[in-house]
């Protein structure tokens, strides 16, 4: 009986989130920009921040190319809301800049050299 | 008459190594003649390794690590590692049975490739029917497992890699030989069909062909074997489509004869004339796996699994025979996404397993089905820093085992820079194959008892067992190298098990529901350290308690060492021109005292300590590597040449009352040496 109805309840799921995937290209779009840092721990911080705005649902920074890869829900955020996330936590994303006060309280390893 | 018989030894063992010489100068010749070609420089990578951020305690072996031993076969593939021990089981078939936290084989999970390999009946020999060639890595986790490959792991699960079809080299061959005669021959084609698919084809055969008897019992040390291994597969990969998939055909036939010496098969069978034993096993697994990753979401994907195995097993020991043959079929479905975002992830499917068994033993049948339906769902928590947590569960119903639910949890926190902290949590259950997994008491005049009668499972009760662990791992630096230490406790607590009772009387083997407690306590110390640039010492100690309340009191489980050494050396030169290399591994092992099975009642001669002796154990391997294409390696394992003093109990009247050869604490043979090369083509 129980399995039964947690098959059904799985095969629903399953069909569900399919379905929702095909429909709707937007609710999983891809960005790549330039996010400026240094190290683990930045790489750490920005994906932190990035992660804290809803809406985003996969954020992975390369600390060797600063790229910031996103993948997120155009209906519930933007990727300026990511830079601007970023850019409160002292790092600098592209036109989003962090505030003098925000990039001097990093950590000082993480002190990147700005642009 | 001895005498001779050793003679003969000697000869054919000189005969043996001169085969094995010519080898390695045909292939040497070949090789010199290749041209060679472009050599990639590779970033060091450990032969173990250990995560600071993966949720489980796992450690990964890779095929590095692999080349350090003998590792003819899966069975052997572990002596360098120390989360797993590696037992001797019974003088007759010389396999080699593993232990993790002190547990055997049938409280692990075995997968290959996430499929699970080893169980119901090839528990006791599974392991040497993957041979070590074809191994790209294996994961080894601690403690309770994942949920999503089912909810019979109790102490731990071992994963297998086999070599992937799309980055294989095109051609490899492997030849070994020893002194305890065995040769293995390994060789794999590859070829990419096109762009998106790979085939691969491994062909494996091993023998052992002379009779060997170094400890004069008249009773073989080793058995002779013929093993012939097949395995064809394919990969697909379609990145644009995100489809992926591997399919598996593989067929083995493994014949293996032990026994007194003069014993000939087509003379003695059935008689007694002499004590032998033939066991003849067939496998056909084919299994096939698809695999989708959604081209716009990474992080979703779903994977679905089927297996069908058949296996085959005749045999007979002494006047008594045994014969099982299962025939399965394993399908699982997973499907992997997120919750809101990839730091909140799942994975949820359904199972289904269904074991056909005709078994006997001798004219009793124990013929059944079992099969099993399942759903499983499992949360990972990852903040992408410090912590993480796998919350995962299932409810199973399985014809046997009723309807159930296995919870586990899994918890990781890193305290501070290269610190990581481990908790782990589960429940497992699952029926005892009682023949099947305790066949090596097959050799011996052992009687068989089941006290039990009212359970679903030869009249037992299924296995119900909690495990909790914890560890701890520190890297750091020391005197400017770098150095880890580690330490971790486990605890298996059975609410029910099915006790395989020896302490009762020698010459019976009773089953029955565990009445009282059964519990086993692990502690690992763990100290590793660079000692000079490509210079390493790897290092533990190793508590195990493991008790079970039998009819006669509460007794540590036999042929269990309650305190265990285990120490490593590995040196490597620089790689040097054309990828010249030596590489030096020694590795040592010190097992204490044993809790033996009760003898007392044996008369004298047929009587065993209470106490095993403690001993150590040496083995150490060259590899000389000429080029990143060709490389020899020697060895020698037990080098300081310990054997069992009395390996078989009543040698002289193997059809009475006290024959025993499955009492095993250490090696009979004594020392063995080999020699092997490794080949291929880029």
């Amino acid at each position: 009986m129980n399995i039964k109805n947690i098959i059904i309840a799985l095969v629903v799921t399953f069909v569900g989130l399919s379905a929702q995937a095909q429909e709707k290209k937007n609710k999983n779009a891809k960005y790549t920009f330039e996010v400026n840092g240094n190290c683990e721990q930045c790489q750490k911080r920005i994906q932190k921040a990035a992660y804290a705005v809803s809406g985003v649902k996969s954020a992975s920074w390369n600390i060797d190319t600063h790229q910031l890869s996103l993948i997120l829900n155009e209906e519930k955020c933007s990727p300026l809301d990511v830079k601007k996330a970023v850019a409160k936590v002292g790092h600098d994303a592209e036109e989003v800049k962090a505030t003098v006060e925000d990039y001097d309280n990093l950590h000082f390893c993480c002190q990147y050299d700005r642009k | 008459m001895v005498h001779y018989a050793k003679n003969i030894k000697i000869k054919n063992m000189k005969k043996q190594i001169s085969i094995l010489l010519l080898f390695l100068f045909c292939a040497f010749n070949a090789y010199s003649q290749d041209t060679l070609k472009e050599i990639k420089v590779q970033a060091k990578r450990k032969g173990i390794q250990k995560s600071y951020t993966v949720t489980g305690n796992t450690s990964l072996i890779t095929s590095k690590e692999l080349l350090k031993a003998a590792c003819c076969n899966l069975a052997e593939s572990f002596e360098t590692n120390p989360s797993i021990d590696v037992n001797f089981s019974d003088a007759l078939t010389g396999t080699k049975q593993i232990k993790m936290l002190g547990l055997t084989s049938p409280y692990l999970m075995i997968t290959e490739e996430n499929i699970p390999s080893v169980r119901g009946a090839s528990q006791a020999y599974g392991l040497s029917f993957t041979p070590g060639t074809w191994v790209e890595s294996i994961q080894i986790t601690k403690g309770a497992g994942s949920v999503v490959n089912g909810y019979e792991s109790i102490s731990g699960q071992i994963n297998t890699e086999l070599l992937k079809p799309l980055n294989d080299v095109p051609f490899f061959l492997n030849a070994y030989g020893s002194t305890d005669s065995r040769f293995e021959l390994n060789t794999h084609f590859n070829k990419r069909i096109s762009d998106k698919w790979a085939t691969s084809l491994f062909v494996h055969g091993n023998m052992r062909n002379a009779k060997n008897d170094m400890n004069n019992d008249g009773f073989l040390d080793n058995p002779l074997a013929k093993q012939i291994n097949v395995l064809n597969r394919y990969q697909y990969y379609n990145a644009e489509t995100g489809w992926v998939s591997f399919i598996n055909f593989r067929y083995m036939n493994d014949d293996k004869q032990t026994g007194q010496v003069n014993f000939d098969p087509n003379r003695d069978k059935g008689t007694l004339n002499y004590w032998g034993s033939e066991i003849s096993t067939k496998r056909l697994d084919i299994s096939n796996k698809i695999g989708y990753v959604f081209p716009d979401m990474p992080y979703q994907s779903i994977g679905f699994q089927n297996a069908f195995d058949s296996h085959d097993q005749e045999s007979y020991f002494g006047l008594g025979q045994y014969n099982i043959k299962q025939s399965s079929y394993y399908s699982n479905l997973i499907f992997n996404s997120i919750i809101n975002n990839t730091m909140n992830k799942f994975s949820a499917g359904l199972n289904f397993t269904y074991d056909n068994y005709h078994e006997f033993v001798n004219t009793t049948d124990y013929s059944r089905v079992d099969n099993s339906v399942g759903a499983f769902f499992e949360y990972t928590y990852d903040n992408a820093d410090d912590f993480s947590l796998i919350v995962g569960g299932r409810i199973d119903n399985h014809n046997r085992l009723g309807l159930f639910v296995t919870p586990r949890l899994h918890l990781r926190y890193n305290p501070w820079e290269k610190a990581v902290l481990r908790f782990s949590a589960g429940r497992g259950k699952r029926s005892a194959n009682i023949f099947a997994e305790n066949q090596p008491l097959f050799a011996s005049s052992r009687i068989y008892d089941i006290l039990d009668t009212n359970g679903k499972i030869y009249g037992l009760n299924p296995e119900i067992a909690w495990n909790y662990g914890i560890s701890f791992l520190q890297k750091f630096l020391l005197f400017g190298k770098s150095a880890d230490v580690g330490i971790d406790f486990y605890r298996t607590d059975f609410q029910n098990q099915a006790v395989v009772d020896l302490m009762q009387s020698p010459q019976q083997v009773l089953f029955y529901n565990l009445n009282g407690n059964s519990f086993a306590n692990s502690l690992q110390l763990e100290f590793n350290y660079e000692l000079a640039k490509h210079f390493n010492f790897r290092s533990a100690y190793k508590f195990y308690d493991i008790q079970t309340d039998y009819l006669s009191g509460r007794f540590q489980k036999p042929l269990q060492a309650k305190h265990r050494f285990f120490g490593n050396l590995e040196y490597e030169t620089h790689i040097g021109d054309k990828g010249k290399q030596w590489k030096f591994d020694y590795t040592f092992n010190w097992i204490g005292e044993q809790q033996l099975p009760n003898t007392s009642t044996n008369p004298i001669n047929d009587r065993l300590p209470e106490f095993s002796p403690s001993y150590s154990l040496m083995n150490a391997q060259i590899t000389r590597t000429f080029s990143s294409t060709f490389e020899v390696y020697v060895g020698g394992e037990n080098i300081g040449d310990y054997k069992q003093d009395k390996a078989i109990l009543g040698a002289d009247d193997p059809f009475g009352p006290n024959f025993d050869a499955s009492i095993v604490y250490a090696p009979v043979f004594g020392q063995m040496y080999y020699a092997g090369l490794r080949f291929k083509i880029k």
